[in-house]
């Protein structure tokens, strides 16, 4: 591989021919400051567009200061990172997007978690000269059920459109208008909820500044715990238990189930759940609902439709309602694990103690906003009362640990509830891209060859590859599994189904980008993919921790269908734990 | 074959349009055949003369007169004198503004004696909608001799050799921009025309595509050849109906006599070009916005490297010039790299179009060997400043250039001279500017514009070209402060220094030249809160003369704001805290007692 040598500050230092300056300089112990840029390396995502100019530095012999995130190191090039002119550019251009943002920080959500705020710290900036006479661009407020546009706050880093276009391939959002007053938004200007907008949130977990957050719902959890005639249920995805901990300063992948555990209840939950025992009543029916496929596949029947597609989350629910609505009988209708808890929460969990639903508010905690749309979807109530009442995320409920004054760091361990506090391994591996299928598995292994698993860990099934593929033996019959995550991924496996190419036999798909651990409402990765890996390990620790693996082994599970469910797929099964999807698409809306 | 004795030509082009030449190209016509004429003269509409301030103008051939400011009832004077009898029209004659004598030999105009018209050659002479005018003033041989005498790197070799640089702004060799394209292998390759001539008040590029389209098609054909592309993309703002129309029928008819498209000239190679529109954005000038806009994403400029000649259009190498560009190469062609570079000077080779606008007296398009000094254009050429006001400045360059002072009027023009001289070339454009001018409205100006241009991705133009229009607003009210000249240039520095492409990194330079050469008018906007020019309405204060207001207080009854007092018969005044400097006391004023200061 051809190398070239370079000078940055006096340092000397040789690089592979290709990389950037500022990354040479990284080598060295030069921290160059980037702003819009923003690198996942171990998910191949990259935003370059070089328009923050923050990270520009001197190049002997060019005529002016280059931008050293997408400059390549020459042969024998000379840098100055932090000459007086450099050092007065940089902070120049600050004071351009400081005159240009509100001045709102004392207030705004991101507040003490905004990458904008970090640089004008860093820089240094004292003053914003002008801003007597300073216009500032502004364009109105977007709230959708899940995601907030506040555009005043955004500096054109481009990420959230990067993301939404060129990773999720969903198109919702582009740059518009020109000059001062550009602007991200959806086409003809529409509003989020009008777009094809799927609430995936990888916008929100890329934005810099607080210009686009997650919907607060916080204060309806705080008024139902408030509430002495509520009986206030909080399930947790398993997502959140490798996540939380970062919020309060402990190192990503530090498991704190029990932490979490014990924060629910000095929140003031009457009964703390956990998701996961969900996932593993998910893994019941979907896997039910493959074996059944599958085999009538099998038997040439041509109405059993292969692949089947997990369904768990709602991002990519949405994304496929709105692009390939054709394939609507194609994945399985399995509900996700967060409305399996609910539906069951308020009738089986409700009966048992003897609680009208319409008293039993259920509560998520979840990595995700598309679940705070989810659960205001119409199919997922009855009577107008809803499944699950409100999703909050991982970083509402660590601003709601602290606000509740309670030392997250010094609570003792502590466990989940019963019944629906019980899970299995496989129930938390939901939470990485590839434990949904391997927990299938896991379980359609044991029933289909009415044998005992050999290996229980599918490390085959696994990884940060954006689609992966992999043949599990079960004995007569080789199934052929596909994975991907991020919807763009997600998107090449769909066109080969819809082309009828497809050689899976079962695919799971998650829309975030490393599954959920990277999902939209966990703690900002702030572009660190270590961060995303970290998390992604300590779920398949938490698996290794637990006693139970394979969800049908899963006591609570087993007395759920004797006592009440009968068994997978039963009527009351699928009235209670399956739905169906719909076409999505939109029509645009234009006002005149 | 028709056998004609003269011919009239009348400029059709927009100017000379809007001023009803296609009403006297029909009526001269019709005149002609009242007369039995039509067979033995030959009315052609034509394209730009260059003599856009004294239009409509017609020439006869093949004596050369060239009448100007014809109108319809001329027509029968034209005929009746100079085609029936042979005698000049006087009245029509162009009259020289400098020495007030008319001219009857168009080679004697001073406007059009020191200029050498190689891009615009066949401009105003051919019809531009019929190939075999263009062909029967050489088109095409360039192109024929390329194809069936020379290999692709000894074309290029003759194109490094003129010393051809780029028109469009940048000034780069093109021979050396054709060579890199040719050496970056791949299986397809694209050669792209850049007319989307967005400077204001620019129309170098329009007139030739009006004029001579054939000049630009035959060239990209020769560019295809020489990088190995068969594609050619020509660029063109929407805003330019006639040029498009114009294009397409050049395109159509060369295809139709086997001059584009496959197999040219029996030779096997194959190039063909399609047109594709701008909508209305300046920064779509800019080569990599200009691709972009063309591969049907947001027009924005990306970072160079890499450049259009080693991934462009759809990632492939791509070569971009610009009109002017391309319509010399023909020339060089066919009279050599020796003959292009015997003009010029030593690192500016040929002639360069220019837009004469402001406030001169032969406005218009006009074309100089490089070298020419300021001088001889504005003064010789140009005619002198219009009501023989005082020279102040020439802004070269448009809003990317800078303004030039009485100083460097003996500049030779050429790229590094002018650029040398804190202004540049740019793609043509030429304003002069006279004593009532103010140079901080002009910087103000063309910050107007490229705010509204700005692409929006980088911070330092999107932001920090604002807040300097924001400032030298502030400035032209009379808030502005002495600190603020700092700031004004610190803004304008870093913004050249940082920002993404060419439009940020050259719409400081109104400013920073002005800061330069007028910094005792920015002085006194400060510090004096006065506008030197008389220009800065928000300086200035409308004053009643005592000697001659005779109290008849119209002025008071007609202003909207009760600004003036006075008693009847006696002098009024103006209070300058309520006046809102509307002028309709000034406009009502039969005494000339109200004045501006």
């Amino acid at each position: 591989m051809e190398k070239v040598k370079l000078t940055i500050d006096n340092k000397t230092i040789e690089v592979p021919k290709g990389t950037t300056i500022a990354k040479a300089a990284k080598m060295l112990g030069i921290e160059v400051p980037l702003l819009c840029h923003m690198e996942l390396h171990d998910l191949g995502i990259e935003n370059k567009p070089a328009g923050c100019r923050i990270c520009v530095v001197e190049v002997e012999g060019r005529r002016n200061l280059a931008p050293s995130c997408v400059t390549t190191c020459e042969e024998g090039m000379v840098v100055r990172t932090h000459t007086t002119r450099v050092l007065n550019a940089r902070r120049t251009v600050m004071e351009f997007i400081l005159s240009d943002h509100p001045k709102d920080c004392l207030i705004c959500p991101k507040s003490g978690n905004c990458e904008l705020q970090d640089m004008a710290i860093r820089l240094g900036i004292r003053e914003i000269p002008g801003q007597e006479i300073a216009e500032m661009s502004t364009y109105r407020k977007d709230t959708s059920p899940s995601i907030i546009r506040d555009l005043d706050k955004c500096i054109m880093c481009r990420r959230c459109e990067m993301m939404c276009n060129e990773v999720q391939t969903v198109g919702a959002l582009s740059a518009i208008n020109r000059g001062f007053m550009a602007v991200v938004a959806p086409a003809f200007e529409q509003n989020l909820e009008h777009s094809p907008c799927t609430y995936c949130g990888q916008c929100v977990a890329v934005c810099p500044t607080g210009a686009l957050t997650e919907v607060n719902h916080t204060p309806e959890v705080l008024r139902a715990l408030a509430d002495p005639s509520k009986v206030v249920v909080v399930q947790t995805a398993p997502a959140v238990r490798v996540a939380l901990g970062e919020e309060f300063g402990l190192k990503p992948g530090t498991i704190v189930t029990g932490k979490m555990v014990s924060a629910l209840r000095a929140l003031g939950f009457d009964y703390v759940f956990d998701t996961d025992f969900a996932a593993d009543l998910t893994i019941m029916e979907e896997g039910t609902e493959l074996l059944d496929r599958l085999t009538r596949y099998l038997k040439g029947d041509a109405s059993a439709k292969l692949p089947i597609l997990t369904s768990c989350c709602p991002g990519w629910v949405n994304f496929f309602e709105y692009y390939y609505p054709d394939l609507k009988d194609v994945p399985s209708t399995a509900k996700s694990p967060q409305q399996m808890f609910g539906a069951i929460a308020k009738t089986y969990f409700a009966d048992k103690i003897g609680v009208d639903r319409k008293n039993l508010v259920v509560v998520s905690v979840m990595p995700c906003l598309a679940k705070k749309y989810e659960c205001q979807r119409s199919e997922f109530s009855t009577d107008g009362n809803p499944d699950v009442d409100y999703s909050i995320s991982t970083r509402e409920l660590a601003a709601f640990i602290r606000q509740a004054n309670i030392d997250f760091n010094n609570l003792p361990d502590d466990e989940f509830d019963l019944p629906l506090g019980e899970s299995t391994g496989a129930g938390v591996i939901f939470g990485t891209t590839g434990g949904v299928i391997e927990a299938a598995v896991r379980t359609a292994y044991e029933l289909y060859t009415g044998k005992k698993l050999g290996r229980i860990d599918f490390t085959e099934l696994r990884g940060f590859e954006g689609v992966r593929s992999a043949t599990v033996d079960f004995g007569d019959l080789k199934l052929n599994i596909g994975i991907a995550h991020g919807l763009g991924n997600a998107r090449k496996l769909l066109d080969e189904v819809r082309s009828g190419k497809s050689k899976f036999h079962a695919i799971e798909i998650m829309a975030c980008p490393g599954g959920c651990i990277g999902g939209g409402g966990q703690p900002l990765h702030h572009g660190n993919s270590e961060i995303l890996k970290a998390r992604a390990a300590a779920i398949y620790q938490e698996d290794r921790n637990k006693p139970l693996r394979k969800s049908h082994e899963n006591p609570v599970i087993i007395k759920l269908y004797e006592e009440f469910l009968g068994k997978p797929n039963s009527d009351k099964a699928h009235k209670l734990l399956h739905t169906h999807y719909f076409e999505r698409k939109k029509k645009i809306i234009v006002k005149p | 074959m028709e056998e004609y004795q003269m011919q009239i030509l009348v400029c059709g082009a927009t100017n000379c349009r809007n001023n009803h030449s296609s009403d006297i190209v029909d009526n001269l016509k019709l005149e002609l055949e009242a007369f039995a004429l039509d067979k033995k003269v030959k009315v052609v509409k034509t394209s730009c003369f260059g003599l856009c301030g004294h239009g409509p103008v017609v020439k006869i051939l093949p004596d050369g007169t060239v009448y100007t400011g014809v109108t319809v009832e001329d027509i029968s004077d034209i005929i009746n004198e100079h085609i029936l009898k042979g005698r000049k029209v006087e009245k029509l004659l162009y009259r020289d503004p400098v020495t007030g004598k008319t001219l009857t030999d168009e080679n004697q105009l001073s406007v059009l004696k020191k200029q050498l018209r190689i891009v615009l050659r066949n401009c105003g002479i051919i019809d531009p909608e019929n190939i075999e005018d263009a062909i029967s003033r050489g088109a095409y041989l360039a192109l024929g001799k390329v194809l069936t005498e020379m290999q692709p790197d000894e074309v290029i070799k003759i194109i490094k050799d003129s010393g051809l640089r780029g028109r469009g702004g940048g000034g780069f060799p093109t021979g050396v921009k054709w060579e890199i394209a040719r050496k970056n292998a791949s299986d397809e390759k694209y050669v792209v025309c850049n007319a989307d001539e967005g400077d204001p008040g620019a129309f170098m590029d329009r007139s030739v595509l009006e004029g001579d389209p054939h000049a630009v098609l035959e060239a990209m054909a020769i560019c295809g050849y020489c990088i190995g592309a068969s594609k050619g993309l020509v660029y063109i703002r929407a805003e330019y109906p006639l040029a498009v129309k114009r294009l397409k029928i050049a395109i159509e008819q060369a295809r139709e006599y086997g001059l584009l498209g496959k197999d040219i000239m029996g030779t096997g190679f194959d190039f063909d070009i399609e047109i594709r529109y701008g909508a209305g954005a300046f920064v779509c000038g800019e080569e990599t916005a200009l691709i972009h806009s063309m591969e049907g994403l947001r027009g924005e400029p990306t970072v160079k490297p890499p450049y259009p000649a080693q991934s462009g259009f759809r990632g492939k190498p791509t070569n971009v010039n610009n009109v002017e560009t391309f319509a010399c190469v023909a020339p060089i062609i066919l009279k050599g790299a020796e003959w292009f570079s015997s003009i010029g000077t030593a690192k500016s080779k040929g002639t360069k179009v220019f837009a004469l606008a402001g406030k001169i007296n032969n406005v218009g398009l006009i074309e100089v060997p490089m070298g020419t000094t300021l001088r001889e254009v504005i003064f010789e050429i140009g005619g002198g400043i219009r009501g023989g006001k005082k020279f102040k400045a020439v802004q070269t360059g448009g809003p990317s250039g800078g303004c030039l002072t009485e100083k460097h009027l003996d500049i030779p023009i050429d790229f590094d001279n002018l650029t040398a001289a804190g202004s540049m070339m740019g793609s043509g454009g030429m304003i002069v500017m006279d004593e009532d001018d103010c140079m901080v409205a002009v910087a103000k100006f063309y910050l107007d514009f490229t705010v509204e241009e700005s692409c929006g991705k980088c911070a330092p133009c999107r932001i920090g070209n604002k807040r300097l229009h924001e400032l030298l607003e502030h400035i032209c009210k009379g808030h502005g402060t002495r600190a603020d000249l700092d700031r004004l240039r610190n803004m304008s520095v870093v913004i050249k220094d940082t920002a993404l492409c060419g439009l940020g990194q050259t719409s400081p330079n109104p400013v920073l030249s002005t800061l330069d050469n007028f910094f005792d008018e920015y002085l006194a906007h400060v510090e004096d809160k006065k506008c030197p020019a008389g220009k800065c309405r928000d300086l200035m204060q409308y004053v009643i003369i005592k000697e001659n207001c005779v109290g008849c207080t119209a002025c008071a009854r007609v202003c909207p704001v009760n600004a003036i007092s006075g008693e009847r018969k006696e002098p009024h005044y103006i209070n300058p805290a309520i006046c809102i400097k509307c002028g309709a006391c000034m406009e009502k004023c039969k005494f000339d007692a109200i004045v501006i200061r």
